[in-house]
């Protein structure tokens, strides 16, 4: 029997405001415990949340990068449940009026496109950390740190319109990418602003019911997103060709074990309770606050993606790639600025570039790469003044240290030598110390030239230029 | 005279004219209260050493104004820094929080003195103060009767002359029935006028703070003070604040004044009716225009208060979960146990009732049938009083359906105790402004009058209880502690 | 209206709080009585009504996104039962 993957993702996301979102603690990443904290988030009796306007803000920037609507009235409710991390005990979210809702993402994914259903986009708030001394399981104490509680949050509930775990990934790389470019969150996976849930199910092909789904939390990579999926999926139809049922439950994807466990038990039992705010006056949010917003929205990804393809006559390819990020469609912008081949940009961003970045395990924004010095490596090839070979050594340097390209070869002695009278006498040298090969292309093996130019690169450490080479050698083997 | 007997205002002109210091006043407070306290038992925490200071501290300044050298006392559910804030509960016995409230802020700015903590039912679920988990308050009017509650220790201060004014909280009467009780004036504010900042919520969409005093220039004075929109209070309303002792004048002419006919129904006593009754009249002797209406979902206010504020408080008292401060079983071994066994021990039996009846109410299946249909009560509810103040300035009405009952005696089935809000808790749903006023007694206990008005309309009641005021003499007696305590 | 021995445990579970059994039965009676009472509400006819949610006509309330210092860790911590290494500590989870 074949079975049928539907998967829907609970993505949240952190909004890259100032301060919290009912507080006006610092909403930075990474401090020391407990000191982006007050009596507010710390759910300190008398205390009370006062909206932060950015959010809203944020949150229908979010929504229009989201090809949503943005609801003209919305409030907030309370989500109740105990843990240690919820200084409240319950958590201020949205239940049944969110800020967002009917929008989608196109994805592309194995060469065909994809509309993926989104349901709704709501705000709330974060909650702390709970940080176990060893393992969850075996630790007799564990520490909880706020600095989180109180991150303004977007929830994005998707349809259950993914079929496989590359098609969630393409979707969870599409909502990065445009929230990214819509400016509202820095969507960084080992940061914990960016994480998803999913919602995973089977079904026997053709059957039009949905099978019995269970979700997976605490997904903190693109890679473990996958693998828990592919695990879950497998686990589920194992079962059910076991003649097993599937249980709607919660699981968790542990990391070191690489499988999903379940996290039922009797007290977890949830009942969210969900009851309006008191605290917190209803939104209305105008068409104007909305119109406004959208003519302050910035370029979005596929928008980017069809200019640069039509002034730059980049492949759809290259220009889906460079339109991942902001940041790097900002250095291919920066560079195109100053040099006139958008091809030849992307070539370097995609090639050299990406494997460097790849191999140190860096995104561009922490490159050294200046894109002027980019530009000016590559007049000096247009100029022949280095060959393309010493580039990718130019290259290289210029990400190791961020210098620029003429400081480089000056430092390494690598400027090309284009002089004809120079490498003219190289070239009769080479000539004069290889009587039989030359003996060879004149009877019409004319592939011994290769060798003729490998003795010229090699008497000069690779300097020459190759291009001037071949024209001075033909000139004298053949005169 | 002695100083403690002196109201608010009477205290001011005293400093003013330089015939006391604030030594002086606040030796005086303290004498009292050390010998009518242990008949009273209004405070929990008392802090002599910080009052007496601070008036030092205002007699070496030398000039008064505002609030400089006036002693007040807080209920303890007010969060003031550096000072307990009990809740008067097991759960927050030792809390000390190192903010103000913002009512508080506001007083301490304004040059008062504050002498302590006033004991309440905990976390303001009750409406006789015996629900504190310290000890009961007693009425000064007779110490075998309840001062009401759930503002008990606030009410029973004031009218023992052992403070000459205090906060309380109003969520179902808190405020009106223990000033009806103790025989002293009770404002409780429109929802929205005064900050709930750092006041440890029982039921949200209902608290609001207000001001217990002997007279009703001195609560107009407060309420000038606390009044107003606090950015920290989502709920408190920008509004140009008037002076509400502009109101202070002795004239009513032409004031429309309606009485429901449903809050003079079976269930009230006989001579409470016949006292408000005799207080309408006195209306109309002053020029009011006094008619009957009437008020239709009255008797469904209270039921749906019952789910309305239970609901809110399971969520708002969460968070005494033994994790950041309060009370916590160390005993537990998973944190699970250590909430549920923090909480059973932290609690008392009222407050574990309502968070079970509100969990309930909440509770996956019951939402729609409890809570949703209680929020469209409420909003019948608010249109009827909308009405009413289409045509009429205010509403007149008892506070309470009794005087004051005896210790003990209410205890057991939580319904009974419940009635006694009856009167005052269809304002709170409506969010409405009503105020408590002495207008009789009845063997010796106090009645209450209580006024009703439109929303952010403070100013009209103040207008008609100074008006009643000054042409009756209730306000001027005193109770005589001198009982031993049964 | 009653409420059952297992309603009572449910509810307290999530509200968590433990209770002796004594208090169970007391707590089903008195949660019984009340919501008898309450079930006045259903005798009203509110098709069609709005429910109240906010009795404010209030709207858009926002504080501006500025940071303000946080109080001393110390401040905060100050209350709490159990602190280790600048964080509140409570028993393991499972």
């Amino acid at each position: 029997m074949s079975f049928e993957t539907v998967i829907g993702l609970e993505v949240h996301v952190e909004l890259k405001t100032r301060s919290k979102i009912f507080c006006s603690c610092s909403n930075e990443f990474g401090a020391e415990p407990n000191t982006n904290v007050c009596p507010i988030c710390s759910g300190f009796p008398g205390m009370l949340p006062v909206l932060n306007q950015q959010v809203v803000e944020y949150a229908i920037k979010a929504g229009l990068a989201l090809n949503c609507e943005i609801a003209d009235y919305c409030k907030f409710d309370r989500k109740n449940y105990f843990y240690p991390d919820l200084p409240k005990a319950y958590q201020i979210s949205q239940y049944d009026l969110p800020v967002c809702k009917k929008g989608y993402l196109d994805i592309e994914f194995g060469g065909t496109k994809k509309r993926i259903g989104i349901t709704r986009a709501h705000l709330e708030e974060d909650a702390g950390k709970l940080v176990h001394q060893g393992s969850i399981s075996s630790t007799p104490f564990s520490l909880v740190d706020l600095n989180r509680s109180g991150v303004p949050l977007l929830e994005i509930v998707s349809e259950p319109d993914l079929r496989s775990s590359q098609e969630a990934r393409a979707y969870m790389e599409k909502i990065r990418s445009v929230l990214l470019f819509a400016g509202v969150s820095d969507c960084k996976m080992e940061e914990g602003s960016l994480r998803c849930d999913a919602n995973v199910s089977v079904r026997p092909s053709g059957q039009a019911t949905l099978g019995t789904r269970t979700e997976i939390k605490n997904l903190n990579s693109f890679k473990a997103m996958e693998k828990a999926i592919d695990f879950e999926v497998q686990r589920q139809i194992e079962a059910i060709e076991d003649g097993e049922e599937i249980i709607q439950e919660t699981r968790t994807w542990e990391e070191d074990k690489q499988i999903t466990r379940s996290m039922r038990s009797k007290e977890e039992a949830h009942d969210y309770r969900y009851f309006p705010e008191p605290d917190l006056p209803p939104l209305r949010i105008s068409r104007k606050w909305v119109n406004d917003i959208i003519q302050s929205m910035p370029e979005m990804p596929e928008q980017a993606r069809e200019r640069i393809m039509d002034e730059h006559g980049l492949s759809a390819y290259d220009a889906s790639l460079l339109t991942l990020t902001p940041d790097f469609l900002g250095f291919f912008d920066e560079c195109t600025r100053y040099y006139h081949d958008g091809k030849i940009i992307s070539n370097w961003m995609m090639g050299e570039m990406s494997k460097l970045l790849n191999q140190k395990n860096l995104d561009i924004t922490q490159c050294k790469i200046n894109p002027v010095h980019l530009v000016d490596m590559l007049k000096l090839m247009d100029e022949g003044r280095i060959s393309g070979k010493m580039a990718k050594e130019v290259f290289e340097a210029m990400f190791e240290t961020g210098s620029p390209p003429e400081a480089i070869i000056k430092e390494k002695g690598m400027e090309q030598i284009s002089d004809e009278d120079t490498l003219e006498k190289i070239i009769l040298e080479v000539i004069a110390k290889n009587p039989r090969v030359v003996e060879d292309y004149r009877n019409g093996k004319k592939k011994a030239t290769g060798f003729l130019v490998g003795q010229v690169m090699q008497a000069t450490r690779g300097q020459a230029n190759p291009a001037l080479v071949n024209q001075i050698l033909a000139r004298k083997l053949n005169s | 005279m002695e100083l403690y007997e002196l109201t608010l205002h009477e205290l001011q002109q005293v400093l003013d004219k330089q015939e006391a210091s604030a030594t002086e006043i606040i030796s005086s407070v303290l004498g009292r209260i050390n010998k009518v306290e242990d008949k009273i038992q209004a405070f929990i925490t008392l802090d002599e050493e910080g009052a007496m200071a601070q008036a030092q501290q205002c007699d070496a300044r030398g000039s008064f104004s505002g609030l400089d050298g006036i002693p007040y006392g807080l209920k303890d559910i007010i969060c003031s820094q550096g000072m307990r804030t009990t809740c008067a509960s097991r759960m927050l016995e030792n809390f000390v929080p190192f903010y103000d409230a913002t009512v508080a802020a506001r007083l301490k700015a304004a040059g008062g003195i504050l002498v302590g903590k006033l004991n309440l039912d905990e976390f303001a679920m009750g409406s006789s103060t015996e629900q504190s988990a310290f000890f009961p308050t007693r009425n000064p009017w007779d110490l075998t009767r309840v001062p009401g509650g759930s503002s008990g220790g606030s009410a029973a201060a004031v009218a023992a002359g052992e403070i000459p004014f205090a906060l309380g909280t109003d969520t179902g009467g808190s405020i009106r029935q223990p000033a009806s009780y103790c025989g002293v004036v009770g404002l409780k504010p429109t929802y929205g006028r005064v900050s709930r900042y750092g006041v440890v919520a029982y039921a949200s969409s209902l608290d609001q703070v207000g001001v217990f005093s002997r007279e009703v220039g001195d609560c107009a004075q407060v309420l000038n003070l606390i009044a107003g929109k606090d950015s920290l209070d989502s709920t408190s309303v920008e509004l140009e604040k008037p002076d509400f002792t502009s109101f202070l004048r002795d004239d009513i002419k032409g004031l429309k004044i309606a009485y429901p006919r449903e809050y003079f129904q079976e269930g009230i006593e006989t001579e409470i009716k016949n006292t408000v009754k005799q207080a309408l009249l006195k209306y109309e002797e002053l020029g009011a225009i006094v008619e009957e209406v009437s008020l239709p979902h009255s008797e469904y206010a209270l039921p749906a208060y019952y789910l309305v504020a239970p609901a809110e408080a399971s969520a708002n008292l969460a968070r005494f979960d033994g994790v950041r401060y309060g009370l916590r079983d160390f005993q537990a071994e998973n944190v699970i146990e250590m909430f549920s066994s923090t909480r059973a021990e932290g609690f008392g039996d009222e407050v574990k009732m309502r968070i079970m009846l509100g969990t309930y109410a909440l509770s996956s299946g019951y939402y729609d049938a409890y809570y949703l249909k209680a929020l469209k009560v409420r909003r019948l509810i608010k249109n009827d009083f909308d009405k009413v103040f289409a045509d009429y300035d205010l509403i007149v009405a008892p506070t309470t359906p009794t005087t004051a009952f005896k210790l003990g005696e209410q205890v057991g089935d939580p319904l009974t105790l419940y009635m006694n809000d009856i009167l005052t808790v269809p304002v709170n749903m409506a969010g409405l402004p009503g105020m408590s006023i002495p207008c009789g007694f009845l063997e010796g206990l106090p009645v209450g009058l209580q006024l009703i008005g439109r929303a952010f309309d403070e100013g009209t009641l103040i207008r008609a209880a100074y008006a009643f005021e000054q042409n009756t003499d209730y306000h001027q007696a005193k109770p005589d502690i001198g009982g031993d305590i049964i | 209206m009653t409420i059952s021995f297992e309603e009572v445990e449910h509810v307290a579970l999530l509200a968590r709080l433990q209770l002796k059994e004594k208090e169970k039965e007391k707590y089903a009676e008195h949660m019984g009585s009340i919501l008898q009472y309450v079930d006045k509400l259903q005798q009203l006819d509110t098709e069609g009504v709005e429910p109240l949610d906010h009795i404010l006509p209030v709207f858009n309330i926002f504080r501006e996104d500025q940071v303000k210092p946080a109080p001393k860790r110390e401040e905060i911590l100050a209350n709490a039962p159990l602190v280790e290494a600048g964080q509140y500590k409570v028993p393991k989870i499972i």
